[in-house]
């Protein structure tokens, strides 16, 4: 009975923050835009700074009809945000914040296989929403998604490859446990790689040529309204705090700090994960979008051979100190 | 997954344990198993294309989770990260960027219907013979994990290391196959006439 009670715990922490930290994000991309921007960005609802505005949003999302195109296919159409969305919820269940046992969801055994194979999966809810709209923009935006997937995926499996040589482990929290300051050097190029590939697999700007809303109007999105919508906005969200997270426990050091006391490893997760969050957030403002040509040139030419390079010096630095 | 289910109704007969007194992870392999098998017969039997897709990705996930019940973690991601997430996108990718109709497109079957019976059959039965027959009375110890990354990849990298080079030699060949065969295909289609349909339909495949 205890145990079921841990898990039925575990599962509804993980599921509050996997409610709370898109919003903050979502929040914070509001604010850093605008003051990046010389606006102040949403300012009214909630009195403080507008800080209920996505809570707003929310509602206003809730009280939307819920159209589905007579052309559509219907239950494709409305499954889409659903397998869109979930992956993230299961990826953030194996992400470790802290050292003890308690401070992740799962232990997964093969943690880093897992989470790149579910956050893959949830390009399918993208490709099933471009098809099932019976759109000619949604449909192109399905295809230049799964253009996007199928050039992203190696450079960044290869990344995280290269920590696990360097871990000598596949789990986790193994990696962040074996991790030392002079990793950051030495996987700094792997880092990038995977921080830039995973930004592509989000289709966040500057690689949203996908949604490229001034021009296929949303792509795959076109003809969702409404709460389904709102699930596609909350995967977006929720992607990029799993990649930041991914990204600070795999080449970051996770919960390890200069001032590291044993009780603090979370804040130090949580700080690392916030500052790539911020960064993802100044890209969008700062980086015009790449063409299709740019990006599959971009993934094919430069992130692959990056990672290989990546490999072989994590291969060859392994051998050495040993 | 016929013969993954078969095979076990066989490791289960021959088990101390007994055929009448399944345990829990062995009721949820069978129905697992049940619904993968209908996934995979739906998906080479519906007119929708698209749809036969999506049906394969529940296949192959419920292959993924028989992978998990018998805690070969290991195997079960990368199913998932291969076939659900590279092989079905990809497959999906070239549904859409030839044709891929929302409803039924009735010329979609071939006419190969009691051929490719016959085959799915016969590779059906010589699967569950080589396993039944390589596996018989041995009892899968369920309670500790058996299938870990550790153990898969010393397994893997001491004991069929020969096999696992020839593998990659075998996908490097297909690999330069394919890129040989685009890259004539698209020398032809800049000479002078129309490239014949039968290898444009190859060049979208």
């Amino acid at each position: 009975m205890n145990d079921a009670l841990d898990v039925a715990l575990r599962l509804l922490v993980v599921f509050v923050v996997f409610l709370a930290l898109p919003l903050v994000i979502g929040q914070t991309e509001h604010k850093v835009m605008a003051h990046m921007q010389g606006r102040l960005g949403p300012m009214y609802a909630g009195g403080f700074h507008g800080w209920a505005q996505l809570v707003a949003d929310g509602v206003k999302f809730a009280q939307k009809e819920d159209i589905v195109p007579a052309e559509a296919d219907r239950r494709v159409f409305q499954l889409a945000p659903a397998v869109a969305l979930l992956p993230y919820l299961l990826v953030l269940l194996a992400i470790p914040i802290g050292p003890s046992e308690g401070a992740v969801g799962q232990v997964i055994d093969a943690g880093v296989f897992f989470v790149l194979a579910v956050m893959g999966v949830g390009v399918l809810g993208s490709l099933m929403a471009g098809w099932a709209s019976a759109n000619k923009f949604s449909l192109l935006g399905g295809l230049r998604t799964a253009a996007q997937l199928l050039a992203y995926e190696l450079p960044m499996l290869l990344a995280a490859a290269s920590v696990a040589m360097a871990a000598g482990t596949v789990s986790l929290p193994g990696i962040v446990h074996a991790f030392e300051w002079w990793w950051l050097p030495w996987q700094i190029v792997g880092a990038l790689v995977f921080f830039v590939a995973g930004l592509a697999e989000l289709q966040r700007p500057p690689f949203d040529m996908p949604v490229a809303d001034s021009e296929i109007i949303f792509g795959a999105y076109t003809e969702y309204t409404g709460l389904r919508f709102a699930l596609f906005l909350l995967a977006e969200y929720a992607g990029i705090v799993v990649l930041c997270g991914l990204t600070t426990v795999l080449f970051l050091g996770g919960w390890h700090g200069p001032w590291g006391a044993d009780g603090l490893g979370w804040v130090w997760t949580l700080l690392k994960t916030a500052v790539l969050a911020f960064v993802v957030i100044w890209l969008r403002v700062s980086y015009p979008r790449l063409r299709e040509d740019q990006l599959q040139k971009l993934s094919w030419t430069l992130l692959v051979p990056l990672a290989l390079a990546q490999i072989a010096l994590t291969g060859i630095v392994k051998v050495a100190i040993n | 997954m016929t013969f993954a289910a078969v095979g076990h109704g066989t490791l289960a007969a021959a088990a101390p344990q007994g055929f009448l007194s399944p345990t829990g992870v062995e009721i949820a392999f069978v129905l697992v198993g049940l619904v993968t098998l209908g996934a995979a017969v739906v998906t080479v039997t519906t007119r929708q294309l698209v749809h036969a897709a999506l049906w394969l990705v529940v296949a192959l996930g419920g292959l993924a989770v028989e992978y998990l019940l018998l805690t070969a973690e290991f195997i079960a991601w990368v199913q998932v990260l291969i076939y659900v997430g590279s092989v079905v996108v990809l497959l999906l990718f070239g549904l859409m960027l030839t044709r891929a109709p929302i409803g039924r497109s009735p010329d979609a079957d071939s006419g190969n219907r009691p051929v490719a019976l016959a085959v799915a059959l016969a590779a059906a039965a010589a699967l569950v013979w080589v396993v039944v027959d390589a596996f018989r009375t041995q009892w899968i110890d369920l309670d500790k994990p058996q299938g870990t990354t550790d153990v898969t990849g010393s397994i893997l990298f001491r004991h069929w290391v020969l096999p696992f080079e020839a593998l990659s030699v075998l996908l490097l060949a297909a690999l330069v196959g394919a890129i040989v065969l685009s890259r004539r295909n698209a020398a032809r289609s800049e000479s002078p006439g129309p490239p014949r349909a039968a290898d444009s339909d190859k060049e979208q495949r």
